[in-house]
């Protein structure tokens, strides 16, 4: 069974989603609510434990990613829309699938039975499948005219104990080209944002956003395009104002083909506005309706 | 007959020094192992790891040098350099690396080790943010942006830096005033009493 003939998903946002990144929040609901996916957020979800956890103390990370594994519901695939929060959730998976001790420890702790099937599913895995069931036929051409530098930082990298899994490499320019835009080629789409180094060394941030920026800007790609929050607003904040294109969040342009179901206000909520190449490239007048 | 000539320094100028190496390395070695769930003597030091690493150039040590120290049990030098910090645990070293190693899960179990000995952090700022997030998961069950950086600009006694982009954030609403928050506290707290450290 595919995950779109389900229709009925957790979700689980994270904290990015939740606050600094709404419009990546609005524009994922958007997308998924066309084709009639219904997402129901996990009831009172907490954070993964982000980066800063797992750096400083593994238990810790572990036990506030187990949380949510509880918290979700047992009878339904959950969606997991920032790759931070899946690797972490997934990581914690992995750790109680193999250990008994931990489930029962868990079980106690959470007061909840351990759901050893519970499926967790990556953004970009139900976005293949519904790639799959053709739901991009119809919408071909949307972005005509629109060059891509697709990014993807570190979020496909994974480590040693999960590198057989499926990853998707590829699915932004897949899906770019179905919808009419075009996708350039360059040596940056895989390389890592800075995360924390933002805030706590912002001139080595700095450093790699501008040459990721520089990168773009060279291959002749009119705006990035990115799944994940947190390299979205690090390339925004950290971008010297001489490098700045415009960074999408991949769901704003899956929804943005939708005609008439992009929203301005997500917009509004960009560092670097967005809104003049839209205008340029005919886009936003043509599928988004005045005043939405 | 030749005799051998031994070069005297290394490529950044430093004198060659010889390294010991004693019983205590295996320890050192199978704690590390232990935390990381890697095999460290699969390690052929091909640089495969040092040469992806986004940060390798702003570390002290490069992540395949941090991996040679640990196999000849310089646990004091491992603890005490930058490289653990600066690690952002972007996975890209684990992903590439061609005999399986998990450097990213390396450096995680150096990074906790030299907390737990007390070994000052050579990058104070990284923990201390590190610290700061945890603490707003602590309060509240999530991270709150504003408050991790208010906070942690007040331990690192730098005010003034990124003001403008503070406005910035705060104009286009990326910065919420208030926290979102989990409902159930008491879970949360259990959570950190049960995992208690020295943080
Ligand atoms: S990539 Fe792997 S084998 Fe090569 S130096 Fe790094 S850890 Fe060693
Ligand atoms: S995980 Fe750490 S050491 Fe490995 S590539 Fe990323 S920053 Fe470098």
């Amino acid at each position: 069974m595919t995950l779109v003939s389900q229709t009925n998903l957790s979700y689980f946002p994270g904290c990015s989603l939740a606050t600094t990144a709404k419009e990546n929040n609005a524009s994922l609901h958007t997308f998924v609510d066309h084709f009639g996916v219904t997402l129901t957020e996990v009831d009172d979800w907490n954070c993964c434990g982000s980066s800063s956890t797992h750096s400083v103390n593994s238990e810790l990370a572990f036990s506030l990613a187990a949380r949510n594994l509880f918290q979700a519901p047992p009878d339904k695939p959950m969606l997991i829309a920032c790759p931070g929060c899946f690797l972490r959730l997934k990581h914690a998976q992995k750790e109680l699938a193999g250990s008994k001790e931990r489930q029962e420890t868990c079980e106690q702790q959470f007061n909840r039975p351990y759901n050893p099937d519970l499926k967790l599913v990556h953004f970009f895995e139900l976005l293949a499948d519904m790639s799959k069931e053709g739901i991009f036929k119809e919408l071909g051409g949307r972005l005509n005219g629109l060059k891509i530098a697709p990014y993807y930082g570190c979020m496909l990298a994974r480590p040693p104990h999960m590198n057989k899994e499926k990853n998707h490499h590829g699915l932004i320019e897949k899906t770019m080209a179905a919808l009419g835009a075009e996708s350039v080629y360059w040596p940056f789409i895989s390389r890592c944002c800075g995360t924390f180094l933002s805030v706590s060394r912002p001139k080595i941030a700095e450093k790699q956003v501008n040459r990721i920026m520089q990168g773009a800007i060279a291959t002749g790609a009119e705006c990035i395009v990115t799944a994940c929050a947190m390299c979205h607003l690090n390339l925004e904040i950290r971008c010297l104002p001489e490098n700045r294109i415009p960074i999408f969040h991949f769901s704003e342009l899956l929804s943005l083909a939708l005609e008439g179901k992009f929203s301005r206000s997500w917009l509004k909520r960009h560092l670097i506005d967005p809104a003049p190449l839209l205008e340029e490239k005919q886009l936003i007048n043509a599928l988004v309706p005045a005043g939405k | 007959m030749r005799t051998q000539t031994y070069p005297t320094e290394t490529i950044t100028g430093e004198p060659v020094q010889p390294i010991e190496l004693d019983h205590s390395a295996q320890n050192f070695i199978d704690q590390v192992e232990d935390l990381s769930h890697s095999h460290l003597s699969r390690c052929w030091h091909c640089l495969t790891c040092s040469g992806g690493c986004p940060f390798s150039e702003d570390m002290d040590y490069m992540p395949n040098a941090i991996i040679r120290m640990i196999q000849f049990g310089l646990k004091e030098k491992a603890l005490s350099c930058s490289t653990i910090w600066l690690c952002v645990g972007c996975n890209t070293c684990s992903m590439e690396c061609p005999n399986g190693v998990d450097v990213a899960a390396i450096m995680d179990g150096l990074r906790q080790m030299a907390i737990q000995e007390k070994i000052p952090a050579a990058e104070p700022g990284i923990l201390s943010f590190h610290n700061a997030v945890i603490d707003s998961i602590a309060r509240y069950g999530r991270t709150h942006k504003l408050e991790i950086m208010m906070r942690y600009k007040l331990a690192s006694k730098d005010l003034f830096s990124d003001i403008d982009l503070g406005f910035r954030m705060m104009s286009r609403r990326k910065l919420d005033l208030m926290p979102s928050k989990v409902r159930d506290r008491e879970s949360i707290r259990n959570i950190f009493k049960q995992n208690q450290t020295d943080r």
